[in-house]
């Protein structure tokens, strides 16, 4: 199957305000995304949603690495998740949606899904 | 029966000991150990440890109860053997003579002074016996700068001594580089750059005139050769060591032009029934001054005494710096005929390989900088190096297997199938094969490549907090406070790898919060904290949380009654009194905390800390207050303590309360500290709760006044803080302390480790240094700046989170099931904004 979407970007902060290996929370086309800053100064953006607990709460949790990956650990039962790709460490069958980020002029956008 | 004498109970006097014990099965030797020293063999390789923190029983080598059986062998300490009589073949002490079949000398070295006018005011010390560490520890109390004269390896361990007992530390060093004996040009140069990194402030080519005494009489200032003076409040002589060859002397045995007492390759002397060996012995013209050729003499010794023929061959010099963060190591003959030189000075790394002119075969090398590789190369003498000299040049490290024949362990001489077969015999870490082999138990060089070879062997063995750091949490703990590390960055950076994640990031936040780095909130020490410290509230299960006003004793007003009424009524908040005797108000939105907060700060409440590993409550009955049987002022006492220990980070939450009589109405016995009042003072009890494994507190003291008990907590809980594991209970914390209790008694009430002004000076600082985190934090809108819901919709509330109402109260809507989100990824079209 090969499903075309269109991107539709929402403009969520400025890069300034986002803490280095921390996150926020935004709102983007109706959906809770977690958006990240690493060390290095790249921006990662999943689902707010941690499938392992039903809360919105992956924003808040510690950022750190699992060997070359970047990952956001939930702050309600410490599942893993690779920022990159939305994996959980550990769960195999669990996984939390990404989003694409772009960061240009200084504003950091995500790409929320096909409002269709 | 035959008698054996043996003057000196250092290390290879006990070495030898040991060894004949073990040798000799049909009992034919009687052994008497005289000792000038007043404590049994210590570990004098790893004296230094103690300034880490390490006992002096820690250190001790002899095993317990060894020399318990009078009779067959025994140990008499503080018996300083003033003469040998070979004629008549006894030896003398103040106390007596006894006599000899055969005679052992291991009575080691002196540290050397050199006669410079001054060397003997007070203030001046040598760095040999534990005893010359505590003078040296109990005289640094309080003093600023220090000067170390001797720039080789036991004056740079002397200098890192005086840094960890915080003074300002200079070395004065004759020869134009450090470590000259081991080291050549570059590598010191190196070294002497990361020597001076620590902070230590290195005087090479200086030469030390005299010393001269301020007012007191006591060392003052260091005159050098070329007139420039130094003040100094102490110095330390690590200028080398000269043999103990006196006895040997008046006894009319030949010694050395140069020291040291003659003996040939059997160990014996001039007179057939004395043997010399260790640091005193003069081995065809050479005395060794380090312990594995000591070791190797106390084997030769004990096989002669049993007729089996044994000959010392020749000695292993490698030796590796024991610094804390810079690694030298010195292995083999460092002069080959073919030199590998890698040099790094961006990273501080210096390592030079010396080959054959085939390059096959591996003759010695020094390592600086990093020396990761050290135990496997120098196991790696007389053979190829292991792996590819070209990865090695690249990385300072190397792979690759080495032969079983290798020698991992030098100073037991113990092989690497020696230890394979203590592993496959079920050795599963490195104390077991510490216990079985002996290899490790020395200068501890080899330990690294203990569990590189456990690893290779297949076993599993890691006390590392997580992939990021290999050490445990005291590990952790000791080196940020001995290298003064502020962030997690900097820590990471030099001495972990990646970028931390959930295991280290909040433990390493404790650290520098109990080290009183400030609010948790500040600059990069707000990213490592858990959601919980981040809020400074507790997550509950739908995403909202917890706000808990401290109520130190559980004793609240009227009036402040009213306004956690008021604030609970008009946020809608769930309440309920908590166990601890506070008021927990549940299911706050992130974007309500501050409001809440500014609400209760201003009617005088202040953070709870419900949240976080910290000091939580001190429960209390109501006493003399109100109580008819009260003996105490369990109210008063309980909120001293509570406001006391507010705010303290710990490895675990911690609780405490304080009953009023013996009847324990607020059940003492089962919190982490613990204090029931006595017609004479507080009983303390320590160790309690213990989380999932319920545990009773001990009783640690009786009767104490009040200044005591708290004097006692507060070294308890510090102690406790430098030292659990991450997550590690006071309960479970009691129970893995070798000698538990007892032990823990000697530390804070006999200050037996010389812990305990340091423990109170850090206790001092958090109660000075306390800031009510919520107040600090609605003071800054830098730090207000987080507790919003959605950062491009700062008002709107988080849609997700429902409530249901249930006895009259909000509570979260029905928890939903955990879901899995998976499945087929699919392919995208990027459109650019
Ligand atoms: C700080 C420090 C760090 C060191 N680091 C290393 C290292 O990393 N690697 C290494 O190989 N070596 C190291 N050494 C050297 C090592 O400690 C010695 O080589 C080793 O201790 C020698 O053992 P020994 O038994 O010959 O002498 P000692 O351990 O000195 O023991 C001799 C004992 O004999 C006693 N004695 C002397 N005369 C008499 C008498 N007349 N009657 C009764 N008793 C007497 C002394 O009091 C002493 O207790 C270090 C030494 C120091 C001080
Ligand atoms: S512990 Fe003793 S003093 Fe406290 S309330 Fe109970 S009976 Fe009264």
């Amino acid at each position: 199957m090969t499903a075309i979407w269109t991107r539709q970007w929402t403009e969520v902060c400025r890069f300034d305000d986002l803490e280095p290996e921390r996150g926020v929370a935004a709102l983007v086309g109706g959906d809770q995304v977690a958006v990240f800053r690493t060390h290095d100064g790249a921006v990662y953006a999943v689902s707010n949603y941690d499938p392992c607990s039903g809360a919105y709460v992956l924003s808040r949790g510690i950022v750190g690495t699992r060997g070359h990956a970047p990952t956001v650990a939930s702050p309600m039962f410490k599942d893993v998740y690779d920022l990159r790709t939305g994996e959980c460490f550990g769960q195999p069958n669990v996984m939390i949606r990404t989003y694409a980020v772009s960061c240009t002029d200084g504003i950091v956008r995500v790409a929320a899904r096909d409002p269709s | 029966m035959s008698r054996v004498v043996v003057v000196g109970n250092g290390m290879v006097g006990q070495r030898f000991v040991e060894t004949l014990r073990a040798r000799d099965v049909d009992g034919r030797w009687q052994i008497t150990v005289l000792a000038e020293e007043n404590r049994p063999a210590y570990d004098r390789v790893g004296l230094s440890a103690f300034f880490s923190g390490a006992t002096p029983e820690e250190l001790s080598l002899v095993p317990e109860g060894f020399y318990d059986h009078e009779g067959d062998v025994c140990l008499k300490l503080g018996a300083q053997v003033t003469e040998v009589d070979r004629d008549r073949k006894v030896v003398r002490t103040v106390d007596g003579e006894y006599p000899y079949d055969a005679l052992v000398l291991a009575t080691g070295s002196y540290s050397f002074v050199p006669p410079v006018p001054g060397h003997d005011l007070p203030g001046t010390f040598v760095y040999r016996t534990i005893d010359d560490l505590v003078a040296l520890r109990d005289y640094a109390a309080g003093r600023g700068v220090g000067a170390v004269v001797g720039g080789g390896l036991l004056g740079l361990e002397a200098a890192n001594a005086l840094r960890l007992l915080g003074l300002q530390t200079h070395i004065v060093e004759f020869a134009p580089r450090l470590m000259p004996q081991q080291l050549d040009e570059s590598g010191a140069a190196m070294l002497k750059v990361q020597v001076e990194a620590l902070g230590l402030t290195v005087h090479t080519a200086t030469k030390t005139e005299r010393l001269e005494p301020g007012a007191d009489g006591a060392v003052k200032s260091m005159v050098f050769g070329d007139g420039q003076e130094l003040g100094v409040d102490l110095v330390v002589f690590a200028a080398g060591v000269r043999p103990r060859d006196e006895l040997a002397r008046k006894a009319g045995l030949t010694v050395g032009e140069r020291g040291g007492i003659a003996v040939d390759e059997t160990c014996r002397t001039t007179d057939a029934d004395v043997y010399a060996i260790g640091e005193c012995a003069l081995m065809i013209d050479r005395v060794y001054g380090l312990v594995q050729p000591g070791y190797a003499m106390a084997e030769v010794v004990a096989q002669q005494l049993l007729d089996q023929p044994a000959t010392f061959k020749g000695a292993d010099l490698s030796t590796k710096l024991k610094l804390l963060g810079i690694d030298v190591a010195v292995f083999g003959d460092a002069q080959g005929e073919l030199d590998v030189v890698y040099a790094d000075p961006a990273y501080g790394v210096y390592a030079k390989l010396a080959l054959t002119d085939d390059a096959q075969t591996l003759l010695g090398g020094i390592l600086v900088g990093d020396a990761s590789a050290y135990a496997t190369l120098r196991a790696s003498i007389g053979g190829p190096i292991p792996g590819k000299l070209a990865d090695f040049l690249g990385s300072g490290q190397v792979e690759g297997t080495l032969p079983g024949t290798a020698q991992v362990c030098s100073c037991n001489a113990v092989t690497k199938n020696d230890v394979f077969e203590a592993i496959s015999d079920g050795c599963k870490d490195v104390p077991g094969i510490k216990a079985c082999t002996k290899a490790g138990t020395t200068c501890g060089s080899c330990v690294p490549l203990l569990k590189s070879l456990l690893a290779e062997a297949g076993v599993q063995q890691d006390k590392a907090i997580c992939e990021h750091f290999a050490f445990s949490r005291q590990e952790l703990f000791d080196l940020i406070r001995v290298r003064g590390i502020t962030t997690f960055s900097q820590l990471v950076a030099e001495h972990g790898q990646g970028r931390g994640c959930d295991l280290c990031k909040p433990t390493v936040a404790s650290i520098l919060a109990s080290l009183g780095n400030g609010h948790v909130l500040e600059g990069e020490q707000a990213t490592l904290q858990d959601t919980n410290d981040h809020f400074l509230a507790n997550l509950q299960r739908n995403g909202t949380y917890s706000v808990v006003p401290r109520i130190p004793g559980g004793e609240i007003t009227p009036d402040k009654l009213i306004v956690i009424g008021e604030v609970a009524r008009d946020y809608g908040l769930y309440t309920k009194i908590t166990g601890g005797q506070r008021i927990d108000l549940l299911g706050a939105r992130v974007d309500q905390l501050p409001a809440i907060w500014r609400r209760l700060v201003d009617a005088g409440f202040e953070s709870g800390h419900a949240y976080g590993k910290a000091l939580r409550t001190v429960k209390s009955c109501v006493g003399t207050t109100w109580c008819r049987y009260g003996v105490q002022d369990s109210v008063g006492l309980a909120i001293a303590l509570e406001e006391r220990y507010r705010g303290l980070r710990a490895p675990h939450k911690i609780k405490c309360a304080v009953s009023g009589c013996a009847r324990e109405c607020a059940e003492a016995r089962s919190k982490d500290f613990g204090v029931i009042a006595t017609e004479n003072g507080w009983n303390l009890f320590l160790g309690g709760n213990g989380g999932f494994r319920p545990r009773h507190a001990d009783l640690f003291a009786t009767d104490l006044d009040t200044a005591t008990l708290v004097r006692y907590i507060d070294r308890f809980l510090m102690f406790y803080i430098r030292t659990a594991d991450r997550l590690q209970r006071t309960a479970a914390w009691l129970e893995s302390l070798d000698g538990g209790l007892d032990y823990l008694r000697e530390v804070i009430v006999d200050d037996s480790l010389g812990l305990c002004a340091d423990l109170d000076a850090a206790m001092d600082r958090h109660v000075g240094s306390y800031v009510d985190e919520w107040r600090a934090t609605l003071e800054d809108p830098d730090k207000l700046r987080r507790f919003v819901s959605f950062v491009n919709a700062p008002d709107a509330p988080d849609p997700s989170i429902e409530f249901v109402t249930e006895r009259g109260q909000r509570v979260p809507a029905q928890h939903r099931q955990p879901v899995v989100v998976a499945g087929t990824r699919l392919p995208v079209r990027e459109v650019d904004p």
